[in-house]
């Protein structure tokens, strides 16, 4: 592709507004073994815009103080932002309130919590969990470890060759001991955006509660909760621009008044004897100790950042991108595409023949350009396609069609260097 | 491409496109399977061993290049040697795998083809994957034929 045409074509008034935000990344700057970095590892983590970097410095510098403990200043400052960052965070999922938002490490310990707390009191020997095969490992751990623990059985919705959920087989798993439904938002492996409303009514009709995992949709397409009508929906804030160690756990309200606490210790009582505890309501029962209070400050902002871009822009230019990655995939010889779900995120995985992953992800590396070559935390679906891994690209909006055309050409040398 | 080619040097792209000893021994008297979790490669080796001596050995599984590479690499190279001169091999290429890039190989000991290997010293990452059949070994040598496979988690 010669550059006045690449050129030519990125001038689009949507192109150079994608510049401009590009510019906030202050490490998509960087350079890898010399070359520009091409990061396209996003599903992993996505990189921090300066604003994010900004606040949370601040805070360390200048607002820095425990939360919900002390009267002096500082403590009133820290517990207003990190309120404030609960207040942003039910705004963004359209939650009926503030005290449905319950700040975690991250979407692994937001299943692992809600997974415990529902397991002491919906989950009786013989019930059912359902998820499906195309879940993360962290969607699919906890679960068994509850089953173990209470002697319930977990159900996997199959899916078709596409990498969408096969419904008939799926909706037939439904039944009198459906407890639980756990369920991918959107694949992290192949990028498959589930149609949840009809998955979330079946749970309901059979008096089960749908717990939605939404670490891969969250960055890419709107969520509203209320209009989604799930229990809970989990995410991570370092998939949104976010900062490590900050995640979400969205429940209903009318379940958390409910639900006994999960870890014990300060900030979730209201006071404690040795005789008798009483706890505290949503959300502090569920999180005791000493929150991630910068990380949740740094996530408020990502989330300020993400609709100053706008959901509109963010998808356009993510669906410009993915639908040229596909085209130009599809040109090389010898590669599979691993799922062509119907609806896809920014997310694509694919193998090439007689050339390991592993070794791809290597060249491509050499050239700069960041993917992801494994299992994905996958495995299940990695077994469905009979592979043992594959490379994942996966896209961000600040990603180009000219980084595209990079790691094609760079694709091309792997195969000339393997020869087959 | 200069480094990747210090990485993939022709060697490791010929073992990885015809590996040597690829395939299943019938005789064997020691065998293991090998399993990277991170990447899923997977590895078996099969030795058959008479008088403290390898009479043959073989592997078969999935792989990258470099892992498929090393372990056709350690079939050709043990091929006849003893248990004692195996052990010793398995030292030498474990050192040499897992020093940084410039240190030198132990004494008295001979890299020869397996120098090749040597490019992923400088990607951490890899380091497993070139370890990966050499520890397989290991456990297949450590037990015999008749007890269970380990389901190996090699350390490099
Ligand atoms: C679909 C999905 N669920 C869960 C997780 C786990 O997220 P985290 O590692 O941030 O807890 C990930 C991220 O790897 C994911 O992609």
């Amino acid at each position: 592709m010669s550059t006045s045409i690449t050129s030519e074509r990125n001038r689009s008034p949507l192109a150079d507004r994608m510049l401009s935000w590009r510019d906030d990344f202050p490490i998509l700057r960087e350079r890898v073994h010399g070359k520009p970095l091409v990061y396209f590892d996003n599903a992993a983590t996505t990189q921090k815009p300066r604003s994010v970097i900004r606040v949370m410095t601040e805070y360390f510098e200048k607002q820095n103080a425990n939360v919900h403990r002390g009267v002096h200043s500082l403590s009133e400052v820290a517990t207003t932002l990190y309120e404030e960052a609960r207040k942003t965070v039910a705004r963004f999922l359209q939650a009926g309130s503030p005290s449905e938002i319950i700040f975690t490490r991250g979407t692994t310990e937001s299943i692992n919590l809600i997974a415990q707390v529902l397991g002491q009191v919906v989950i009786r020997p013989g019930d059912e969990i359902i998820l499906s095969e195309l879940e993360h490992h962290s969607n699919i751990v906890p679960w068994q470890l509850l089953c173990e623990k209470t002697g319930a059985h977990l159900r996997v919705i199959p899916i078709l060759e596409s990498g969408d959920l096969d419904a008939e087989a799926g909706s037939r798993l439904f039944g009198p001991k459906t407890r639980i439904l756990a369920l991918a938002h959107v694949s992290n492996a192949l990028g498959t955006v589930n149609d949840l409303a009809p998955w979330i009514r079946l749970a309901h009709e059979r008096g089960a509660l749908a717990v939605i995992d939404g670490a891969q949709a969250i960055p890419h397409l709107p969520v509203d909760v209320a209009a989604l009508d799930c229990d809970f929906y989990v995410f991570s804030g370092h998939k949104l621009y976010g900062p490590t160690g900050i995640g979400v756990l969205y429940g209903k309200s009318v379940w958390l008044e409910r639900l006994p606490p999960w870890q014990g210790g300060g900030d979730m009582i209201t006071s404690v004897t040795f005789q008798k505890t009483q706890y505290a309501a949503s959300p502090q029962r569920f999180e005791a100790g000493t929150p991630p209070i910068a990380q949740a400050i740094g996530l408020a902002e990502a989330i300020r950042y993400l609709e100053a871009v706008g959901y509109a822009d963010i998808q356009s230019q993510e669906n410009r991108i993915t639908e040229y990655v596909l085209q130009r995939l599809r040109e090389i010889p010898g590669i599979h595409l691993i799922g062509e779900p119907r609806e896809r995120a920014a997310i694509v995985s694919f193998v090439l023949d007689g050339i390991h992953p592993h070794d791809i992800g290597t060249v491509l590396d050499q050239q700069g350009i960041a993917v992801r070559a494994g299992h994905h935390c996958a495995m299940p679906l990695m077994e469905h396609y009979r592979v043992p891994a594959t490379v994942r690209a996966s896209f961000a909006f600040y990603n180009t069609l000219n980084e595209v055309d990079v790691m094609i050409e760079a694709l091309g040398k792997t195969v000339e260097l393997f020869g087959r | 491409m200069n480094s990747l080619l210090s990485l993939y040097q022709e060697i490791i792209l010929d073992h990885n496109r015809s590996p040597r000893n690829f395939r299943k021994l019938k005789h064997a008297t020691h065998e293991a399977q090998g399993f990277n979790p991170l990447c899923g490669d997977k590895v078996r080796v099969y030795v058959e061993v008479a008088d403290h001596r390898i009479r043959d050995i073989a592997f078969e599984g999935t792989g990258c290049a470099i892992s498929t590479a090393s372990a056709s690499l350690m079939t050709e190279f043990l091929m006849g040697k003893t248990l004692e001169e195996a052990q010793q091999f398995f030292e030498s290429v474990r050192h040499f795998l897992t020093q940084p890039p410039d240190t030198p190989p132990l004494p008295g000991f001979d890299l020869g083809k397996l120098a090749a290997l040597g490019g992923v010293r400088r990607y951490p990452a890899r380091v497993k994957c070139a370890t990966l059949g050499w520890h397989t070994l290991q456990a297949a040598l450590s037990q015999d034929a008749q007890s269970v496979t380990t389901e190996k988690d090699p350390h490099a």
